[in-house]
């Protein structure tokens, strides 16, 4: 009997052993699943929570119920990865034995990483993180009872999760304090540590708007040295200081403790692979797909599912002692929440920055592409359906896994030096 | 993509003045690029600078102000001293490799 491991049990890792489990027989291949708990959160729904949009039980179901039955599931920490010995030990005390390993252990907010952030005075009091399920609950209640002050949303370093969420939690929270008619009381800050809001060509001319009409000020360029809780101050590397009343920040992302300790990740936990295999730069028999890996895309739920349905058709021409020829081209498709019921879409890759035109897509669409729609925004929302039934259990949505130039149109920019 | 004649080559650049082709970079270039946006080179520039174009020919992405701290050695304190205000940009333009860039 071969043994793959997969270590996680989220949108990546559910949807491997949902796509390899139809594909490698049962009688040749045992598909094991680890992680450390049951519960399986509907991410793009913890963005939404805090404004009423979701219930908490809507997000919520246990990771079990979406693995095949003859997948076996495993909960417990993982501890270290031997990738010399092709083992993994638990910190229970087992070790278990693989002849090849999908690392899904994705990335988690890290509050801890910057100094004064989570100390327990303001933490999620007056400073929030939302995608966590207990930081976007906190989030909810304090919004719900805030009188206005000065809102500060704030990316601590890139890669994150999700990279357009911070910018939506930005436009959303404009649309829910004019709707609660205290939009006057409130003053809406965004802060980065890039250049801007928008930093592709295209998007910063199509959409360099969206801050000044909603009256949303930014700060950019700022790199988070630490945070004075005492007097509600963030302070930059460069000793600039930004006030807040109400601090809703995206933590340093990393990838999984484990993995730093088995040697196996970058300077941020994150697996070194090739970007469009998913293959370890290392070890020949270790993959790692979703937010784990290093590669140069966002850590987005559909980027670990268009990766994903390549690398399950490379994966067993690999293990067959085959070519891998699907390569993958950081494809990603992604709404953008911009408040009072209407959203943006996206469709980019590797290569090809976010587009204007239309997005073909068979009985809902086409859907506008980097335009502001109320169709959009229903697709964001009929979307927890599609996650839940179709995504995580790896059956076929008609979106293709390569991004396709069809009804974009490229736009010409202005070239111009902003250093 | 525009061509613009720096000392004498043919030199590609993108919209926003980056360089678009890794081979057409060196230390003379390194140098007229950094004078165009203000900063003086000392060896401790040159340190970052070179490390950022060594690690790009092995990982094929600019290094962020973390990997230059953490893998290069050169607190992000530092990096912000050497090129003010903006360092993770300036030093991706002087060194001739594409910016730090988000999705949007």
């Amino acid at each position: 009997m071969k043994k793959l491991l997969v270590l996680g049990g989220g949108t990546a890792g559910t949807m491997v052993v949902n796509k390899l489990h139809k594909k490698l027989p049962a009688s040749e291949w045992k598909i094991t699943v680890v992680d450390q708990d049951n519960t399986h959160i509907y991410q793009p729904g913890l963005l939404l929570l805090p404004f009423g949009v979701y219930k908490v039980e809507e997000l919520v179901k246990e990771r079990n119920h979406f693995f095949p039955k003859n997948v076996d599931f495993i909960q417990a920490e993982i501890a270290k990865i031997d990738p010399d010995a092709s083992t993994v030990s638990l910190k229970d005390g087992r070790t278990l034995e693989y002849d090849y390993l999908v690392i899904a252990s994705g990335t988690s907010p890290r509050p801890d990483q910057t100094p004064g952030m989570d100390d327990p005075k303001e933490w999620r009091k007056s400073i929030f993180d939302f995608f966590t399920l207990e930081g976007s609950k906190a989030l909810g209640e304090a919004l719900s009872t805030w009188q206005g002050g000065r809102l500060v949303v704030h990316i601590t370093e890139m890669p994150i999760k999700c990279p357009v969420a911070p910018l939506e939690f930005a436009f959303l929270a404009d649309a829910y304090f004019e709707e609660h008619k205290m939009r006057d009381k409130v003053e809406i800050v965004y802060v980065t540590p890039l250049e801007g809001a928008f930093t592709k060509p295209v998007c910063s001319k199509q959409l360099g708007y969206m801050l000044d009409d909603r009256k949303i000020s930014l700060e950019p360029d700022f790199m988070i040295e630490h945070i004075d809780q005492e007097r509600k101050v963030m302070v930059s590397m460069d000793e600039r200081e930004i006030p807040f009343d109400l601090l809703v920040t995206v933590p340093l992302n990393m990838g999984a403790d484990f993995i730093g300790a088995s040697g196996m990740g970058d300077e941020l936990n994150y697996v070194p692979v090739d970007k469009q295999t998913f293959l370890s730069r290392k070890y020949p028999n270790v993959f790692a797909l979703g937010d784990a890996s290093d590669i140069p895309a966002s850590k987005a739920g559909s980027v670990a599912h268009f990766a994903i349905d390549l690398f399950s058709e490379n994966f067993v021409e690999y293990i067959a002692g085959r070519p891998m020829v699907h390569n993958f081209d950081g494809h990603a498709n992604c709404f953008i929440e911009s408040g009072h019921g209407k959203g943006l879409l996206i469709d980019f890759n590797y290569q090809t920055e976010p587009l204007p035109g239309m997005f073909p897509i068979p009985v809902i669409g086409p859907l506008p592409l980097l335009k502001e729609s109320h169709l959009n925004h229903l697709g964001k929302l009929a979307f927890r359906w599609v996650y839940w039934n179709l995504l995580l259990r790896g059956r076929p949505i008609p979106i293709p896994s390569l991004m396709s130039m069809s009804g974009k149109r490229p736009v010409k920019v202005e070239a111009k030096i902003t250093l | 993509m525009p061509v613009v004649e720096m000392i004498g080559k043919p030199i590609h650049i993108n919209e926003e003045g980056f360089l678009t082709e890794y081979n057409e970079w060196d230390p003379a270039i390194g140098k007229v690029l950094a004078e165009q946006i203000g900063v003086e080179m000392t060896d401790e520039h040159w340190k970052i600078i070179n490390f950022l174009r060594e690690d790009f020919k092995t990982e094929g992405e600019t290094a962020t102000s973390r990997r230059v701290q953490t893998v290069g050695g050169v607190p992000v304190k530092i990096q912000f001293e050497l090129f003010p205000k903006k360092p993770a940009k300036k030093m991706a333009y002087i060194a001739g490799l594409p910016k730090p860039k988000g999705c949007v």
